[in-house]
């Protein structure tokens, strides 16, 4: 299957696994990568110079924790150097003023703050860590410096009743931008959604909230949100599409379309380090596999909005209706949506529901 | 909001020139704009020295065979995305 390409615009660099937090919906696989097999810095500036060439303008350094690479500064000036944006996706910790400094003056373009909740025990309790008064500080440093600041606040059915108290953190910050991520249910997430995924009645008072707030705040802090999609009507456009804008390096240097991809059963990930960037986004057979339409099934293959949605979230299609290749589920038009509404069928109705018990992410080796 | 034609407009922090494929874009958190011929003359002059007011009569000037009107309407639109995105401040 050969299909135009466009280039990649986007290099979600996973510099880590290592996090000082434990967050029960992380984004990361649950099988992490071991420390010992991290690109070394030579890798990466390489990863940066030819993601450059072909035509990526925007790098994302995210990890787990990159700010536990102790090269971060380097990999920062490297990416810069070669052309990218950068931004840095941080827990904030471990930071300091001198060290905010010198991601700045390597030519950080923009620091995306995270945070659990909008008090310390909320955070603490999804993230299994204290680190709230250490993000609040390093608000406060941001003040004084120029580079853009967002604050994404990860939300779920346990810190959705706080978003007023979110917004005011955000209004008394520097930040340009806000998100309000809703969690998205791959991997630790799967295996926390009934404790995870917000009742109806949340959700709607979520869209209010957000809604309004974007109003108010516009022309000075920009408001960004993503929904539940098990709520949704129809699927989200899944990374903008597989293999159209957005790709992945995992620590150890396997390049995918996708966060999640390492859960679909069969795909072969090209490595940074036995082929070219080019080489892997142009042929690899896990960028192939679900480009263009050809893979699609009914409804997706006559549906109108197949080129506005693109069938959806792979991942999502294996967990929910076992099958990658299928209709994302969460869509009203999948033969398979009844997966899904089972799913919040089953869900407590009350929104906070007696003491967690998370199954905390772990530390790679 | 209503854009005063006396603030100088600066490029917020994270937002910058860049260049992709001979395509001139501005860079900003998450976001890519492409910038035509007249969006780059525009955005080159938001450093925070030119006025509203400077940006427009320049740009009159550089667009002479279009209407004025109509090019002052098609800038402060165009500040009003960019304001609308936080790609702009706004500075007395």
């Amino acid at each position: 299957m050969t299909v135009p390409q466009n280039n990649p615009l986007a290099l979600v660099c996973e510099l880590t696994h290592r996090c000082p937090l434990h967050c029960a919906y992380c984004s990361n696989p649950r099988e992490l990568a071991a420390r010992a097999l991290e690109l070394s810095t030579e890798a990466w500036i390489s990863v940066f110079r030819q993601a450059a060439e072909v035509g990526v303008l925007q790098a994302d350094f995210t990890g787990g924790e990159p700010l536990t690479r102790t090269d971060i500064v380097e990999l920062v000036r490297a990416a810069r150097a070669a052309g990218l944006y950068v931004s840095l996706i941080t827990s904030g910790l471990p930071l300091d003023e001198a060290k905010l400094d010198s991601l700045i003056a390597a030519g950080l373009d923009h620091f995306q703050l995270s945070f659990q909740g909008a008090r310390e025990e909320t955070a603490a309790e999804i993230s299994g860590t204290k680190t709230h008064a250490q993000k609040l500080r390093v608000l406060e440093w941001l003040k004084s410096r120029r580079v853009a600041v967002t604050l994404n606040f990860v939300l779920h059915r346990r810190n959705l009743d706080q978003m007023d108290e979110m917004l005011a953190v955000a209004e008394n910050s520097s930040a340009t931008r806000i998100e309000f991520a809703n969690v998205q249910y791959y991997g630790w997430a799967f295996a926390n959604r009934e404790q995870l995924l917000p009742t109806h009645a949340q959700l709607e008072q979520f869209l209010v909230t957000v809604k309004t707030a974007e109003e108010r705040l516009r022309g000075k802090i920009r408001v960004e949100y993503v929904v539940p999609d098990y709520y949704a009507k129809y699927p989200k456009p899944c990374m903008g599409g597989w293999g159209r804008k957005v790709m992945l390096i995992t620590p150890n240097g396997d390049a995918l379309p996708c966060h999640a991809a390492a859960v679909i059963p069969g795909l072969h990930f090209g490595n940074v380090k036995e082929e070219s960037l080019r080489q892997i986004w142009e042929s690899s057979d896990a960028f192939e596999k679900f480009r263009g339409e050809a893979w699609m099934q009914e409804p997706c293959k006559s549906c109108d909005r197949r080129a506005q949605d693109f069938g959806g979230c792979r991942c999502q299609a294996l967990l929910l209706a076992g099958d990658a290749a299928a209709t994302d589920p969460v869509c009203s038009l999948s033969p398979k949506r009844s997966n899904v509404d089972a799913i919040l069928a089953s869900l407590p109705t009350s929104e906070a529901p007696a003491g967690p018990q998370f199954v905390y992410r772990s530390n790679p080796a | 909001m209503a854009i005063d034609t006396n603030s100088r407009p600066q490029l917020a922090p994270g937002c910058r020139l860049g260049e992709n494929n001979n395509q001139r874009v501005l860079l900003m958190p998450e976001r890519v704009l492409r910038l035509n011929g007249p969006s780059l003359e525009i955005v080159s002059r938001c450093d925070g020295k030119h006025t509203v007011a400077q940006i427009v009569a320049d740009l009159q000037k550089l667009y002479s065979k279009a209407e004025p009107h109509k090019v002052q309407a098609d800038i402060l639109g165009y500040l009003a995305l960019l304001q609308k995105e936080r790609a702009l401040d706004f500075s007395a």
